[in-house]
């Protein structure tokens, strides 16, 4: 990790968060999708090569994450410690529906049981859901603990999941038919109405400037990439295009690489810090006290500049 | 029921950084970690500009997030309403430090030292493996506040069972204690000043007043 070394009048501005790294962003990137994955195909009513193709890439994604982020934490001997705060943190509720996950799923890919793999779908989903709430609960991070964050972390992982469940299932000789096409399709398209309402939000109740910035400069990225061409891609298999194979396996491209990318910016490059604000100036000698001071917001929550 | 405060008079601050050296001094943080730090905010526009200094650490909350998030219940707000860290417990996630939204955790993951790769004889002499890879941050120097519940003595008025920053403060800037005691040192002066509470809006309830004015 790079040095940081902030001048003394920069030290209460928002700053770039430097403890989740890469390793972070991954098990977002990979358990979301994953989680989505298993989700959506296990009620997608594949047959037992794809459904178990299915299980087995869902798994995959989510073992990869949380891989990931154990080489991260300080002390990963002591991981398991993880387990001793159900009541109140999500990272705690992660791990344990992460065990129902591989329980379930492993269940289902031994025994093809139909009631094993939607229960492995629904652990899919809550773990997913446990992630969004992991990073709503930072109230440090502005960007994270907007509660529109939820719905498109949400949002993201089902169309991921979508894109690559029809990807496999198309690879696996599965027939995909109209309705799991429009059902991608339109899940794509509430992931762009989730970012845009997220964006909405974080406008309205303030953020850091940089943290705005960020998701302005990433905004058009998942409206083509992860919107428009998906999502014509798919119009295109409905109105009857040839190749179904390959023009899924570019959809889960596009959908699941922006996805990806959008929680990427927002774990990594759009997690600015709170900052440190005063509220009053303090009066000196007798002179008056001063306004408000909030380095490096775009707006104060009562509407004020900072 | 017992809730210690910390009071900090931002009328009287100047900005010396005695307070950072002496929590450094107290607590042998690492080079680069501070618990306590002293910001410099400069406002306003020509001609109208202030400069202004703002102590900042941990503020002890009272609805603390860094507690709520935190996976191994190393994070916990004792019943004096101090928030302390188990470093036996924590596992270095650092989800609290992304909690936390005054800047006040840190990490470590490998030992620091001044001088490059050796340790200086000081620094050797409290060097704490204990504390490497895990969430740490400002303690209100809670082993003195224990030591005043075994002996009897007043966090805030004796200066053995007072935080390491209070005590230095060549101002007298910051003050310290029992904000349930409608006596002590920090009541007396929230009762004649106007105060606030850093990030309140976030519902964390912060434990330390910052005063503006007088009443």
């Amino acid at each position: 990790m790079k040095p940081f070394n902030p001048r003394a009048v920069e030290l209460a501005a928002p700053k770039q968060q430097r403890n989740w790294d890469w390793r972070a962003a991954a098990n977002f990137i990979c358990g979301g999708s994953g989680g989505g994955l298993l989700l959506y195909a296990a009620f997608a009513g594949f047959g037992r090569g794809s459904a178990l193709a299915a299980l087995l890439a869902g798994m995959t994604l989510i073992a990869t994450g949380l891989t990931c982020v154990w080489f991260e934490i300080g002390r990963p001997w002591r991981a398991l410690n993880v387990y001793r705060h159900i009541a109140t943190s999500w990272m705690t509720r992660e791990a344990v529906v992460a065990l129902a996950v591989f329980g379930c799923g492993a269940l289902a890919v031994l025994t093809g049981s139909v009631v094993a793999t939607l229960c492995a779908g629904v652990c899919g989903g809550a773990f997913l859901y446990s992630q969004a709430r992991i990073l709503a609960a930072n109230k440090g991070i502005p960007a994270w603990r907007h509660p529109a964050s939820v719905p498109l972390l949400v949002a993201t992982g089902l169309a991921e999941g979508a894109a690559l469940a029809l990807a496999v299932g198309a690879l696996g000789g599965a027939a995909i038919g109209a309705g799991l096409l429009v059902a991608a399709m339109i899940l794509v398209i509430v992931r762009a109405w989730a970012w845009q309402r997220y964006r909405t939000g974080l406008g309205s109740t303030g953020a850091p400037e940089a943290a705005l910035r960020v998701l302005d400069g990433f905004a058009p990225r998942l409206l083509w990439l992860g919107t428009v061409l998906p999502a014509l891609a798919v119009l295109a298999l409905l109105l009857g295009m040839p190749g179904q194979g390959p023009v899924l396996l570019l959809v889960a491209l596009l959908a699941a690489g922006s996805g990806a990318w959008l929680k990427y910016t927002l774990v990594r490059r759009a997690a600015y810090t709170q900052g440190l604000a005063i509220d009053h100036i303090p009066v000196r000698g007798r002179g008056p006290s001063g306004p408000a001071a909030k380095p490096g917001w775009k707006m104060m929550p009562d509407g004020n500049r900072g | 029921m017992t809730r210690y405060v910390m009071t900090i008079d931002l009328r009287r601050c100047v900005g010396c950084q005695t307070c950072t050296a002496a929590c450094k001094g107290a607590n042998a943080t690492p080079p680069g970690i501070q618990w306590r730090r002293v910001l410099d905010i400069e406002s306003g526009e020509f001609p109208d500009v202030r400069r202004s200094f703002l102590p900042v650490a941990c503020m002890h909350c009272g609805d603390p997030p860094c507690e709520s998030v935190c996976p191994t219940r190393a994070t916990t707000r004792r019943a004096d309403g101090l928030v302390a860290i188990d470093y036996e417990l924590c596992i270095g996630c650092a989800n609290c430090v992304m909690a936390c939204p005054y800047d006040a955790r840190s990490i470590v993951h490998e030992p620091r030292y001044a001088y490059g790769d050796s340790p200086m004889a000081s620094e050797a002499k409290r060097f704490d493996p204990a504390r490497i890879g895990v969430s740490m941050k400002c303690t209100f120097c809670k082993d003195r506040i224990d030591y005043a519940e075994r002996t009897g003595k007043v966090p805030g008025v004796d200066p053995e069972v007072t935080p390491a920053c209070v005590n230095s403060c060549i101002s007298g800037a910051m003050g310290f204690g029992d904000i349930e005691d409608a006596d002590s040192g920090v009541s007396k002066l929230l009762a004649g000043t106007q105060y606030f509470r850093m990030h309140e809006e976030l519902g964390t309830e912060p434990g330390v007043y910052y005063v503006w004015d007088k009443s």
